[in-house]
């Protein structure tokens, strides 16, 4: 069932990090996060390199374990449950990694169905086959499902990716740099399946960037993420429009003024 | 600023064991030990992916097959042909067969496989995982809900472990193909006495002991290039380290359990 459209309730925290710690030995990477993301909302994390918004991602899809603070994930304590229990929650996650991170010794085919036969035993060939071609239609790239993924491009990778998260119609989307690397008018069109996914199948999204006009377009809510704490958060005018010097910078370079 | 930062390194106290080398190499054997325990844990548990080990044992046999072939071959005519005048001196060269075989499948056979299968597929693996490691692959098979370790991991370490002693199985029969060959071309001797004269001399035992030697580093190679694919750090250079230690260390980590093999296996001889 496909309700498009934006649908945020804000009575329904899928995602809900209070004063999350995490260090790498001397480097205190990420200093108290506390951070709600209501179902069906893009959030847009901001920041520099290195701030460690990877990390927390990482740490939300239990690939990390934080050294304090309680990471709330679709109703379940993402450090108090066991690997099954994290297993089955993880289906409901869809990642995009930062560079795509496809399976190379696999073709696209065999990437986007990796998951499916793994996880869904009971699907026949032909459903399989049906999921995988309905997923790469939804990012536009039914022509490549033979190839292999050395052979495509960024984009074209990264868009991949995201159809072989897609195709476990996760409730989640993790976006880690999603047009990182990627030229003006293919980030436009990452950009916009970003928010095809979120309108047509209501997910909730965490999407990390630096990349201003990907935060303008896809987040409904920005955070702004400096010496491991959020300093600012809200929409993108009320970030950009409260003049904090620390901000000033970023909105410079993205949109010279 | 600059006297300032050097006075305060000055101060630290000394924050090593032994050496910074050494206390690096206990550590690493430390975590390598915990890699293994890992291994051992994951072994029994289901899923056990019986494809994939499958497909691994295929891509490690037809790996190392052609390599294994030429070189068991040459290495039967060789050793067969460097070792008659030193036998034929005392009019010997009767036990050609004989010196031959044992020489092949109590020491070179296992030895020459484990070698050429640490180079050959070792540094496969070591690269392979290492890649995967620092492009994400193995974080994406994770959230994926596939266990990587097991999916990645248990089953090249079972490959490794099953195919390296019938590899040494094959060039142990290679390296007496090309042995007869010498012989006959040399001696005459027909392919009945070959056989006859050469396994007379040849035991329950020093199989055995070839076939276990085979197993333990067959275990060794896949568990080390593992290790090392497996905790690759700093991009494609890591990669490219990753392959390497792993075939250094299995090579040298083969040679020390061929000498302690042998001393065990000597201790039950009649
Ligand atoms: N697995 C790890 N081990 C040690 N340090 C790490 C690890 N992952 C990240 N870090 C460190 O944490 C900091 C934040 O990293 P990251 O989250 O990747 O930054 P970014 O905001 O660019 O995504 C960096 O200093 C990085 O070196
Ligand atoms: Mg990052």
């Amino acid at each position: 069932m496909i309700k498009e459209g934006l649908h945020i309730d804000r009575t329904k925290c899928v995602i809900c990090i209070r004063d999350l710690h995490k260090s790498f030995g001397p480097n205190h990477v990420l200093r108290g996060i506390d951070l709600d993301v209501y179902q069906g909302e893009n959030v847009v994390v901001l920041g520099r390199s290195g701030t460690g918004k990877s990390v927390l991602i990482k740490i939300i899809a239990g690939l990390l374990k934080p050294d304090k603070g309680t990471v709330n994930v679709l109703g379940n304590d993402v450090t108090a449950i066991s690997y099954r229990e994290l297993e089955q929650l993880r289906l409901r996650i869809g990642f995009s990694f930062q560079n795509s991170a496809l399976y190379d010794s696999m073709t696209v085919r065999e990437n986007l169905e990796f998951p499916l036969l793994r996880n869904s035993k009971h699907l026949s060939r032909g459903q399989v086959t049906e999921a995988v071609e309905k997923a790469l239609d939804a990012v536009g790239l039914s022509q490549t499902i033979n190839q292999w993924p050395a052979e495509l491009s960024g984009g074209q990778r990264k868009r991949i990716g995201i159809a072989r998260t897609l195709i476990m119609q996760p409730a989640i989307m993790l976006y880690d740099e999603p047009t990182a690397g990627l030229d003006p008018i293919t980030s436009m069109e990452i950009n916009e399946l970003i928010k095809e996914v979120q309108l047509k199948f209501n997910t909730s999204s965490i999407i990390i960037t630096h990349d201003l006009t990907c935060a303008k377009i896809t987040g409904d809510r920005l955070a702004v993420l400096l010496d491991g704490r959020f300093v600012q958060e809200g929409s993108f005018e009320q970030v950009f429009s409260s003049g904090d010097e620390r901000l000033k910078s970023f909105y410079d370079y993205n949109f010279i003024t | 600023m600059h006297d300032a930062s050097m006075k305060v390194k000055q101060k630290q106290p000394r924050r090593y064991v032994i050496s910074q080398k050494l206390d690096a190499f206990f550590i690493d054997m430390y975590s390598l030990g915990q890699f293994m325990g890992r291994f051992f844990r994951a072994v029994f548990l289901p899923p056990y992916e019986f494809k994939e080990i499958i497909k691994q044992s295929y891509a490690v046999g037809v790996k190392s097959l052609p390599l294994i072939t030429l070189t068991g071959f040459i290495t039967g005519i060789v050793f067969t042909k460097q070792s008659r005048p030193s036998l034929s001196e005392f009019g010997a060269t009767s036990w050609l067969p004989s010196l031959v075989a044992i020489a092949i499948i109590r020491a070179l056979a296992p030895l020459v496989t484990g070698l050429i299968t640490a180079g050959k597929v070792g540094s496969n693996i070591g690269a392979e995982l290492g890649s995967m490691k620092v492009t994400e692959q193995i974080d994406a098979m994770e959230v994926s809900a596939t266990n990587p370790f097991k999916f990645l991991v248990v089953t090249r370490v079972l490959a490794t472990t099953f195919m390296v002693p019938l590899l040494m199985l094959y060039m142990a029969l290679l390296a007496l193909a090309g042995a007869f060959v010498n012989v006959h071309a040399n001696e005459q001797t027909s392919f009945v006495s070959f056989i006859e004269n050469g396994f007379h001399s040849i035991n329950f035992i020093d199989i055995f002991s070839s076939v276990l030697k085979s197993i333990v580093f067959g275990f060794t190679i896949g568990i080390i290039s593992c290790y090392q694919g497996y905790n690759t750090t700093q991009g494609t250079q890591g990669v490219g380290r990753a392959a390497n230690t792993s075939v250094v260390m299995a090579m040298f980590l083969i040679f020390i359990e061929e000498i302690v093999i042998v001393q065990i296996t000597n201790w039950f001889r009649p």
